[in-house]
């Protein structure tokens, strides 16, 4: 236990004296929380839209209400009146609007008829992105506009469905899960798998493996050590990330205790994964190879970005076994749908059994001679 | 531990490693005596370290058997570990922590109680000269003060058999001679054995009791300083140096009385071991002059461990050394400059 401990201990001293380890662990996450948190938003905001009414009836008029209500509330774009469709087209064609709406003649009449009229929409389709915010925008509001019986309270329907649906504060809190699962990947890749190589490497377990420890002591040791590490990065991120998404889960004592588990759990697990993959290794490239390549691995499939629902079926076979994936799921059971311990005991039961196996595997394995 | 002291310390018999087809250690047997300073001598490449390394339970040997404070290696590792300290050939102190945090981690490693833990520190820190230290990060120690810390590190235990890999290479002139000296007073103070190994001459001779010499995987000379300088044919070493150089100087300094062998060296630089250091010397300044040559410098040693090396394995120790660092090209039969 001594022994055992006095691992321990040189590795928390080193790992509180030299910041640089927390820090380092913490960047990645937190940059990517902040530019994919804002870059994938979808949300489009400012595009600027021509309209030209050749129409000015009733139903004319609600259309410009509708856009006036988008540029109000959720502010994908702003409109301006035109008077002409060719002027309007050469100014989507110079870059001057990103779109053009063109209100046809009859149009109130034939709406009122039921004779389904056309709104035409030009855009700059070499901007797909704007393009394509632009035209969604369009298909809904249209959407809406069709359903006469609701007509009066379609116009507001439309800004708040289409809040719920882009908000890019959402997108960040969605990616929060996955940077915090990133945080612990980071600490315990570079705090657990390339230290110990190093230290490897540069002959400090040549000096452990003279004294009388026992290889489980020094195993335990040293699998304890990358665990906290990982755990103290886990914290750190989600205080931060979630006061940078705008969450307040953590201020409820029962969520920090859920958690904790989930951030304990899941430091296990990649800590287990880690030791197992290192036990035999030698050379202090490969841990640093394996960094990138183990990122894309696991973190991409986990549902970090993208929901694991829309991946084709290898790429679900990845996920299932990926602790990256009970962890995402677990912390936005907890963060974003205030889940429960029901919600997440499964997957603290898959992070726990994963840690604890890797670990019973990679004991055997660990050589406590040179 | 068994009944009483045994008087032998660490025993070593035809001890074999081979990592596959290479052998590192080809058959070496030695026995150190209880309270020695024993050198491992040899160049890079030679097998100390891994002769080291299967002495204190790092790699297990091929075959053969070595037996370290009267416990077997291969059948009671835990045993030995406890009775031995070790310092590798790395620096592998923690840069990061303290002097003093560096020696209670090891302390605490082997186990050793708070209030034992705590005197030893302090009565090591004094002993290595580094009680002004205890509280600075090691990374602000020079080389010589990093190797007494970690002379202090392998004591912590208070073993008594003490292993160092190349205690003083890369320390300057002035640090290893510290180092010799605290390991002396060491060894007398805590009555250790001492098994060191290095590449170094001077520091074979100033240090050990015995040495043992080791080429190639094998163990070519065993014995104390003084009996393997007596050991080589000739007493004393001249080098002479000509101003000229002529192709039959080797054989004319040959016929020289008491000459028992020449080396030519650099530039007109020759190198003759002799029984009679004044005799020789005399006949060469007489045959010089009478053979209109002059004589630049001429120098008159005692036999060094140089020789001893020389004579044993037919190569210069120093050259190894140098050889070792570049690549040098292998002759190429019937290839004339
Ligand atoms: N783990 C190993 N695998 C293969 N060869 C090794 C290994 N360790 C040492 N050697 C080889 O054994 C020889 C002796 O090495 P070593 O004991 O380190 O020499 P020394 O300490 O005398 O410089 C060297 O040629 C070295 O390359
Ligand atoms: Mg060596």
């Amino acid at each position: 236990m001594t022994r055992m401990m006095a691992i321990v201990e040189r590795e928390m001293r080193k790992f509180f004296r030299s910041p640089t380890l927390m820090m380092v662990s913490m960047m990645l996450p937190l940059v990517q929380l902040v530019i994919l948190g804002n870059a994938f938003g979808g949300k489009i905001v400012g595009a600027k839209v021509g309209v030209v009414d050749y129409d000015h009836g009733s139903q004319a008029l609600k259309v410009h209400e509708a856009f006036n209500a988008v540029a109000a509330n959720i502010r994908t774009f702003t409109t301006t009146e035109y008077p002409n469709e060719q002027k309007a087209r050469e100014d989507v064609r110079t870059g001057k609007l990103d779109a053009a709406v063109i209100i046809p003649r009859q149009y109130s009449r034939r709406v009122l008829a039921g004779d389904s009229p056309q709104i035409g929409l030009v855009v700059d389709n070499t901007d797909l992105t704007t393009s394509g915010g632009i035209e969604a925008e369009m298909q809904s509001l249209v959407d809406a506009l069709n359903a006469p019986a609701i007509q009066p309270k379609v116009v507001q329907q439309i800004a708040l469905e289409i809040v719920e649906l882009y908000p890019y504060v959402e997108y960040m809190k969605y990616l929060l899960a996955g940077s915090i699962s990133l945080a612990m990947y980071v600490a315990v890749m570079i705090g657990g798998g390339m230290l110990y190589i190093d230290d490897k490497a540069r002959g400090v377990h040549e000096g452990y493996l003279v004294t009388p420890i026992t290889k489980f002591e020094l195993v335990l040791g040293l699998n304890l050590a990358g665990t906290i590490k990982a755990v103290m990065s886990g914290i750190s991120l989600t205080v931060i990330g979630s006061l940078l998404a705008g969450l307040g889960s953590i201020f409820h004592p029962e969520t920090d205790l859920l958690l904790l588990l989930l951030i304990v759990s899941t430091s296990i697990a990649f800590n287990g994964m880690m030791f197992l993959m290192m036990v035999r290794v030698e050379d202090p490239l490969v841990p640093r190879a394996m960094f990138g390549v183990l990122n894309t691995l696991l973190f991409f499939p986990s549902g970090a970005i993208s929901p694991v629902k829309g991946f084709p079926p290898w790429l679900r076979a990845i996920a299932v076994v990926d602790p990256f994936t009970y962890a995402v799921h677990g912390f936005k059971a907890i963060l974003l749908k205030d889940g429960g311990l029901d919600a997440i005991w499964m997957d603290l039961l898959f992070l726990f059994g994963f840690g604890i196996a890797t670990l019973l595997i990679a004991t055997p394995l660990f050589k406590r001679s040179l | 531990m068994n009944a009483g002291k045994p008087a032998m310390a660490i025993s070593v018999e035809n001890i074999v490693k081979r990592y596959g087809d290479f052998t590192a250690v080809d058959g070496i047997t030695f026995h150190v005596n209880d309270g020695e300073i024993f050198g491992l001598l040899g160049p890079n490449g030679a097998g100390k370290s891994t002769l080291i390394r299967m002495m204190t339970t790092l790699t297990p040997a091929t075959s053969g058997r070595a037996v370290v404070g009267g416990h077997d290696v291969a059948r009671e590792p835990d045993a030995v570990r406890r009775t031995i300290g070790v310092i590798p050939q790395a620096l592998t102190s923690d840069i990061d922590l303290t002097v003093e945090e560096n020696l209670s981690i090891y302390a605490k490693l082997y186990e050793v109680p708070k209030a034992e833990r705590e005197r030893n520190i302090n009565d090591l820190l004094e002993a290595v000269d580094l009680t002004k230290w205890r509280g600075a990060q090691t990374k602000t120690l020079s080389g010589g003060m990093r190797r007494r810390l970690e002379i202090a590190r392998g004591l912590v235990h208070n073993p008594r058999i003490f292993f160092l890999d190349e205690p003083t290479t890369g320390l300057d002139p002035v640090s290893r001679v510290a180092v010799w000296e605290m390991l002396n007073h060491l060894k007398n103070t805590r009555s250790l054995t001492i098994l060191l190994t290095t590449h170094y001459m001077d520091e074979a001779d100033r240090l050990c009791d015995r040495i043992a010499i080791v080429d190639h995987g094998k163990l070519v000379a065993l014995d104390s300083p003084m009996a393997l300088k007596a050991s080589v044919p000739g007493t004393n070493v001249v080098e002479a140096q000509f101003a000229q150089e002529s192709a039959e100087w080797p054989a004319r300094l040959k016929q020289l009385s008491g000459v028992t062998s020449v080396e030519s060296q650099s530039a007109g630089m020759y190198r003759l071991l002799t029984s009679d250091g004044s005799l020789t010397t005399t006949q060469l300044v007489e045959m010089a002059v009478s053979s209109g040559n002059t004589l630049k410098s001429l120098s008159v040693q005692n036999t060094t461990l140089d020789d001893v090396f020389v004579h044993f394995t037919g190569r210069q120790l120093r050259d190894e050394q140098v050889k070792a660092l570049g690549f040098v090209m292998p002759p190429r039969p019937g290839m004339q400059p």
